[in-house]
């Protein structure tokens, strides 16, 4: 089978992989570059726990064919905590207890982080709407919203205070 | 697994050639292509990936109305103030497909190709009277939307032949369009039935144009003639929206399923077209 040579950018790391056609991302991800934060919960982009971040958008990696990503900017869960400090979102998901299982937080945690690198101070409608493609069959969502609001008005602090 | 190829053709000429060839299947934004393929319902040799052919993907200003490059994505329509504020109905109807992450790729044009008669992006643009620049083998030539989609999944693209832009007509001061659609929960389902209405009034705010489109009450969108025929001439008071409503009612020829059934599709889409008009109405100014 005929591979392609992808060149990407991920965590603003240059990234290079082997495809086949039919690869998805997600599976580039995970077996080309040993990334395996994304998860693959449903493959069919119901689930959202694949969630990665294309050329400044919010996808679902199991949705994109890993040749589609030549040339892309890629953010993945494993770019989030810098340099073994934990994002904000990362610690308000750890106090408010807003994980059981962890399959679906780092979907969670992509998507939410793009939420509030667009409107960093959003309303709880806005927070569930947004995530509504990003399924947790373990925290009922309540703790997961919580969350995210805390994380915002930390966010919105620390940059009032910079 | 046999044998796949993955093409990425930077002209509408190359992206024509390329879907040609026997086995070749069109890939826009994916969120219902990737699906097919890993079910099995889709089995391509080539995959013609169309989002780097010119024209294909953005939102532009031409003669007086928008291009919308088919590949677009919602997520992109959504942020176009100036299409967002002509089109409110084009948008909203894109906006409700799926995720936020299946909007960051779901495109218009992907939506109207995989023939869903549930499909949300396609009775706004069909109520606009959009027009679809086709390419194919043999140059370019141009479709009405509703005449794309011939029932379930069913297209009337020739093979070779792909969906590179809408036109969208130009917009005088007081119009606007709106759409609605009926799910039994709030977010991330599909329509029940749906409803796009385009009203174009003038300036004592009576109805001069008006075209009214029906989604999942048929194998296919539906482009409700003497529905909108009921609505121009009017201030949209209830003698013109019943005879609109009984006109949309007269034209549903759905199917009963889990999702609901011909008795209740038929009275709803009814409902959700002259919300939709009221909407539209309000939005134009009136």
């Amino acid at each position: 089978m005929s591979k392609t040579h992808v060149t990407t950018t991920v965590n603003g790391d240059p990234a290079e992989f082997l495809v086949s056609p039919r690869m998805t991302l997600l599976d580039a991800l995970r077996d080309e570059l040993g990334l395996t934060g994304a998860k693959e919960g449903c493959g069919s982009g119901d689930c959202g726990a694949c969630s990665v971040v294309l050329d400044g958008r919010l996808v679902c990696s199991c949705l994109v064919l890993a040749a589609e990503a030549e040339g892309c900017r890629i953010e993945t869960i494993e770019g989030m905590a810098q340099g073994g400090q934990l994002h904000p979102l990362q610690q308000k998901f750890l106090e408010h207890a807003a994980l059981q299982c962890g399959f679906c937080t780092p979907g969670l945690l992509v998507a939410s982080k793009a939420l509030l690198d667009v409107n960093p101070d959003p309303t709880e409608t806005e927070v569930r709407y947004w995530l509504a493609g990003n399924l947790c069959r373990c925290t009922g969502y309540d703790k997961i919203i919580r969350a995210v609001m805390d994380a915002a008005a930390e966010l919105r602090q620390e940059r009032t205070a910079a | 697994m046999s044998e796949v190829a993955y093409l990425a053709p930077s002209s509408p000429e190359a992206a024509a050639a390329a879907l040609a060839r026997a086995g070749a299947q069109p890939l826009s934004g994916g969120t219902d292509l990737l699906v097919q393929l890993r079910a099995g319902r889709s089995r391509p040799d080539v995959i013609v990936d169309l989002k780097s052919v010119p024209g294909a993907i953005g939102v532009r200003e031409a003669a007086g109305g928008f291009v919308i490059g088919a590949a677009t994505s919602g997520a992109v329509l959504g942020e176009h103030t100036a299409l967002v504020k002509a089109w409110p109905g084009i948008v909203e109807g894109a906006n409700l497909i799926g995720s936020t992450q299946v909007q960051g790729r779901a495109s218009l044009g992907g939506n109207l190709c995989n023939a869903s008669p549930a499909a949300d992006g396609v009775p706004a643009l069909v109520a606009a009277r959009a027009v679809c620049v086709i390419v194919g083998p043999n140059g370019r030539r141009e479709a009405p939307v509703e005449a794309i989609a011939t029932g379930p999944g069913k297209t009337s693209l020739a093979q070779g032949e792909f969906i590179l832009e809408f036109r969208l007509p130009p917009r005088p001061a007081r119009a606007s369009d709106a759409y609605l659609r009926l799910i039994p929960r709030t977010e991330m389902d599909i329509a029940v039935a749906g409803a796009g209405v385009n009203l174009v009034l003038d300036a004592a705010g009576a109805v001069t144009e008006a075209n009214v489109a029906l989604g999942a009450v048929a194998p296919t969108v539906l482009l409700v003639a003497d529905a909108g025929a009921a609505l121009v001439g009017g201030k949209l008071d209830e003698a013109s929206l019943a005879k609109m409503e009984a006109a949309v009612r007269a034209a549903c020829r759905p199917i009963s399923d889990k999702r609901g059934t011909v008795e209740y599709r038929t009275r709803i889409a009814g409902v959700l077209a002259r919300r939709a008009a009221l909407i539209a109405y309000q939005r134009a100014g009136a």
